[in-house]
């Protein structure tokens, strides 16, 4: 001990005045390390890589345009998407240079303006794609956490539970689940497709989990005294959760094109609900001679879900530098 | 040595039995809060003590006995250390005191640690967890997988006291700057929203043992906690951690692999091999003459200036599985000294005598032979 006397008691620890009279090693000067100023969490790690990728932004400038869509369609067009004028608008094609107009992209069978279907079409996807992710995130991060983290019996349930829903054939349960409700509105939707989605989220959490319990600093914070409910919530779930997010971000585009085809089929959305599943369908019948009709809900559809895919795979690879 | 023959295991030298660290009064002045007034802790009663302990992992080629009746004691304020190759039941043993050990696969097969006189093993997880950290805690290997990487270390500096002593959060961060620049982390208020892997080795294993140190606990166990660092770094952390020892009056167990690293701080010897302790010896009487052919056969093994350009001493052989130890004393394949009773007979720690037949304070050896070894 050198020449500054510090002195046992808790008073003394406090005290920071005793400190600093300790020359600092030279070698073990403050480490080059990042500039001064911010720290940098993982996430914010993350967050820098991705605002220069261009993907990630054309990603989030889609789903930020969809869902602004979806919460606002007033905003986009005046026309409602359900008043039809057979003696005007049948099958009318699309008038490309009239931007944002009802007659833009033209009118369907009915007598209805496309532009107005798609525009208000957006919500049904965009809430069923959110609230099954939701669902799904919530439930299936629990079972995997658990099962992951306990091990033993609780992980031979629990998997066995994951395994049989697996098993279920997502589309074709969901319809059998669908078929048994007479009124299938988007929360009815979404708990089929939850019910049957969650397995994929549960099994990655769980991999993921036990990958990060063997973590050195787990078993530190165990052996500094953390007990079970602070090390699952403090140091294995935030470590354990990126792969999750990812595998979620994708999910979401995948149950919004489950919706459109069971919307499609006629066991989703039906009239007067507006649904770009329910638009396709009602698009082939005329597809030789106004292909229009099909064509921009699907574009739509597309266009969202390669957005959520483009934005999962951004966040891949800014969480997961390894793979770069 | 006066409790020696009070012990069950009395045809051993227990390792625990001699202090003989530079005597330790409270000099230091400190105030403690006698945290186990209710247990007996008079002054006769080592501050860890663990007796014939031993841990089996089940695995797929049968149960591997990592540690087979280890005995040692620490007394507060010494430094006991625990020398041994890997697999030889140091960093096991260790696990076991923490309570940290994986079960399943590992289990505890049999024997007590004493903590202040209470066994640990008895005690309900609940009360194991609120000695873990409080009163006893560990420093691992390597700090940078022993933090967690998306929490900054002010975070998991002030957890100690979120955990143990209910902080506010505020509180807590004030409390994590305080133990920065306890260990001599510059510019500690800038830094403690930090994240571990902005740090240096050096710090950031300063900044594990400023998270043993958190809430002063009674006895601190470092696993091999400079192995990770590069030689100059490691000097200045074991000078850190011997300090700040010395200034809370703790006891340390201190396990390695490394004799240099040993010399400087530890009091008390301990020598594992295949999970028992082959020889128990105060520091200097271990270098100047160990009693066990292990221990020689280690100190033979380190290079000198003296023999320079000649070919460097090592022990034959391999460390024995440990799924098949082999019988009688388990060091005897590779020993140069074995004969037919080593094969057949496991030999006791025998207390080591001096030249005029009296027991050398603290010394034992687990050799038929311990006497040739120590004079030849």
């Amino acid at each position: 001990m050198p020449d500054v006397p510090m002195k046992a008691t808790p008073e003394a620890a406090t005290l920071k005045a005793t400190q600093p009279a300790v020359p600092v090693p030279v070698d073990e000067q403050p480490d080059s390390g990042p500039a001064p100023g911010k720290p940098r969490s993982l996430w914010s790690d993350a967050w820098h890589d991705l605002r220069r990728k261009p993907s990630f932004l054309i990603s989030a400038g889609l789903i930020l345009l969809f869902l602004t869509i979806a919460a606002f369609p007033g905003l986009f067009t005046d026309a409602s998407p359900r008043d039809g004028d057979l003696t005007q608008f049948y099958l009318q094609q699309p008038q490309l240079t009239h931007f944002f107009s009802p007659e833009w992209l033209g009118y369907d069978a009915q007598g209805r303006s496309i532009y107005a279907r798609i525009i208000h079409g957006t919500r049904a996807s965009i809430i069923i794609g959110l609230t099954v992710t939701a669902i799904v995130f919530v439930l299936g991060s629990l079972v995997g956490m658990l099962a992951g983290y306990f091990g033993g019996w609780v992980d031979t349930v629990l998997s066995r539970v994951v395994d049989t829903f697996m098993g279920i054939p997502f589309l074709l349960g969901a319809m059998v689940i669908l078929v048994s409700f007479d009124v299938r509105g988007p929360m009815v939707i979404s708990l089929a497709l939850a019910v049957l989605g969650w397995t994929t989220i549960a099994r990655v959490m769980r991999g993921s989990v036990i990958q990060v319990k063997q973590a050195d600093y787990v078993q530190a914070a165990r052996s500094l005294g953390a007990g079970t409910t602070r090390i699952l919530m403090r140091h294995i779930l935030p470590n354990a959760i990126a792969p999750v997010i990812v595998v979620a971000m994708i999910a979401l585009g995948g149950y919004i094109s489950a919706e459109a085809t069971l919307s499609y089929l006629g066991i989703g959305l039906a009239d007067p609900a507006v649904s770009w599943g329910g638009d396709i369908n009602f698009g082939k019948d005329s597809i030789r001679v106004a292909s229009h009709v099909l064509i921009f809900p699907s574009i739509m559809l597309s266009a969202t879900i390669l957005a959520f895919l483009m934005m999962g795979d951004a966040v891949r690879d800014a969480l997961d530098p390894k793979l770069r | 040595m006066s409790d020696r023959t009070e012990r069950p295991t009395a045809d051993e030298p227990n390792a625990t039995t001699g202090t003989t660290g530079p005597v330790e009064t409270t000099s230091s002045g400190a105030v403690r809060i006698d945290k186990s007034a209710e247990a007996p802790a008079d002054r006769d009663t080592p501050l860890l003590e663990v007796r014939d302990l031993q841990v089996e992992f089940r695995t797929r080629e049968g149960v591997a006995r990592a540690v087979n009746g280890v005995n040692y004691s620490v007394n507060a304020g010494e430094t006991l250390a625990v020398l041994g190759e890997s697999g030889s039941g140091k960093s096991v043993t260790a696990q076991a005191i923490m309570g940290i050990l994986d079960t399943p696969p590992g289990h505890i097969a049999g024997g007590e640690i004493r903590f202040r006189g209470e066994d640990l093993l008895t005690l309900s997880e609940d009360k194991r967890r609120a000695i873990r950290g409080d009163r006893i805690a560990m420093i691992f290997q390597d700090a940078l997988s022993s933090l967690n990487p998306v929490l900054s270390v002010g975070y998991q500096l002030g957890e100690m006291f979120r955990v143990h002593r209910g902080a506010s959060r505020r509180e807590a961060r004030e409390r994590a700057v305080d133990l920065m620049e306890r260990v001599r982390i510059p510019a500690a208020r800038e830094r403690v929203n930090d994240y571990p892997h902005q740090f240096s080795g050096g710090m950031r294993q300063r900044i594990m043992i400023a998270m043993a140190l958190a809430l002063e606990p009674d006895l601190i166990i470092a696993d091999e906690p400079t192995t990770a660092l590069d030689v100059t770094v490691q000097a200045q952390v074991m000078e850190l951690l011997a300090e700040l020892q010395r200034e809370f009056h703790m006891g340390l167990i201190l396990i390695t692999h490394d004799l240099g690293v040993v010399a400087d701080v530890a009091d008390r010897i301990a020598v594992m091999y295949a999970g028992r302790i082959v020889e128990t010896a105060p520091v200097k009487e271990l270098y100047a003459a160990p009693a066990h052919p292990y221990t020689k056969g280690l100190l033979e093994s380190i290079p000198r200036l003296d023999h320079k350009g000649k070919e460097l001493y090592a022990i034959q052989g391999l460390p024995p599985s440990l799924t098949a130890l082999p019988s009688g004393c388990s060091f005897h394949p590779r020993c140069p000294l074995s004969t037919e009773r080593s094969t057949t007979e496991r030999p006791p720690l025998h207390p080591v005598l001096d030249a005029s037949e009296a027991p050398v304070a603290g010394r034992g050896s687990a050799c038929h032979y311990w006497k040739e070894t120590l004079h030849g």
